[in-house]
């Protein structure tokens, strides 16, 4: 972006807000992040209002025709990314818990959350 | 676009990969790796079988820096670095033995 | 930081997590049908002036509020801005989310 950020590492976050299958942007967004992994980067990923469906166990898309794409989650620990972070509100309205995660995450509070991206140098929306 | 083993055709995009993940068999793999000018062995074997077994996992085809890592993780340190993966696949691990394991490519594979 | 919403309060969530992580001091720039949230006697009328007695600085884009007839019956303390303003903004803060 500008001559000073090569070779420095920049804290980037991508924020999910949507469903997986109804809209490409969660798939869009997990293909970012793939490759953005390959810059060595401080990323992490936040999941809220309706993208923390994104990680539900037990997608099975067979009958609806479309690549299932959520196991590619739990790849994310070897692409050397693993700070996930899901709003602990969009969870409970949704009537989710953790144990409904396909991955392991952090459960943070509105609060926490707003300091997170506070503290980004780069937001990615999706 | 595609290429036809005793009476069963196989799609393939213009860039040779296979179109069907389900079409693979052994004697695609077979056909492919000629065409790559790849002579299979027991050590190339391991590596397509990995890259299978990880898709199978994760969905996505790994990319090398990936690969290397988790090759290494299963299959021990000597293996695990891309001199020894670029030897059996010259054109990049990723690349080459991903088309003849019947993957996609992978994604950010530059 | 600067959050940009551009969904009508009414057919979307967007307005209302934006308002959920945006923090003291920080700016909200409403653009396109998220104009209508700055309209005296609406529903998310409380919610704006809530969001500006914590401090957060709340814009609309004028042209918006222009072109959907809005422009008459804003709420007092909102700041409006024009295109050269927006881009403003976006240059003012250190990052930007678009709540889309």
């Amino acid at each position: 972006m500008d001559e000073e950020s090569s070779g420095t590492v920049k804290k980037f976050a991508f924020i999910n807000r949507k469903a997986p299958y109804g809209t490409i942007y969660a798939l869009e967004s997990l293909e970012v992040v793939l490759i953005s992994a390959a810059f060595d980067q401080d990323v992490s990923l936040v999941f809220m209002d309706d993208g923390v469906y994104q990680l539900k166990k037990g997608q099975g898309t067979k009958a609806v025709g479309m690549k299932n794409f959520s196991p590619t989650y739990r790849a994310l620990e070897g692409y050397d990314i693993e700070k996930l972070y899901v709003e602990k509100e969009s969870l409970e309205s949704r009537g989710l818990t953790e144990e409904d995660l396909i991955v392991d995450v952090e459960v943070l509070t509105a609060e926490e959350m707003a300091t997170l991206m506070d503290e980004q140098d780069v937001v990615m929306s999706f | 676009m595609g290429f036809e083993i005793n009476g069963k055709t196989y799609e393939t995009d213009e860039e040779g990969y296979l179109v069907n993940l389900s079409e693979w068999d052994e004697e695609a793999a077979k056909y492919l790796a000629v065409e790559e000018k790849v002579d299979l062995t027991d050590s190339h074997w391991e590596v397509i079988n990995f890259l299978r077994e990880y898709y199978n996992d994760y969905q996505i085809a790994p990319a090398v820096r990936v690969l290397t890592k988790a090759i290494g993780k299963k299959l021990g340190p000597e293996k695990g670095n891309s001199k020894y993966l670029y030897e059996l696949f010259p054109y990049g691990p990723a690349k080459q033995a991903c088309k003849i394991a019947g993957l996609p490519k992978p994604t950010g594979c530059i | 930081m600067l959050h940009i919403v551009n969904k009508s309060p009414s057919e979307r969530n967007a307005l209302d997590s934006c308002l959920r992580m945006a923090k003291k001091g920080s700016t909200i720039l409403l653009i396109e049908d998220a104009v209508y949230a700055v309209t005296k006697g609406s529903t998310a009328e409380s919610k704006m002036k809530a969001a500006m007695a914590k401090d957060i600085h709340v814009y609309a884009l004028w042209p918006d509020l222009e072109a959907r007839g809005m422009q008459d019956t804003v709420i007092d303390g909102i700041k409006q801005v024009d295109y050269p303003g927006f881009v403003d903004l976006v240059a003012d803060n250190k990052n930007v989310q678009s709540w889309l």
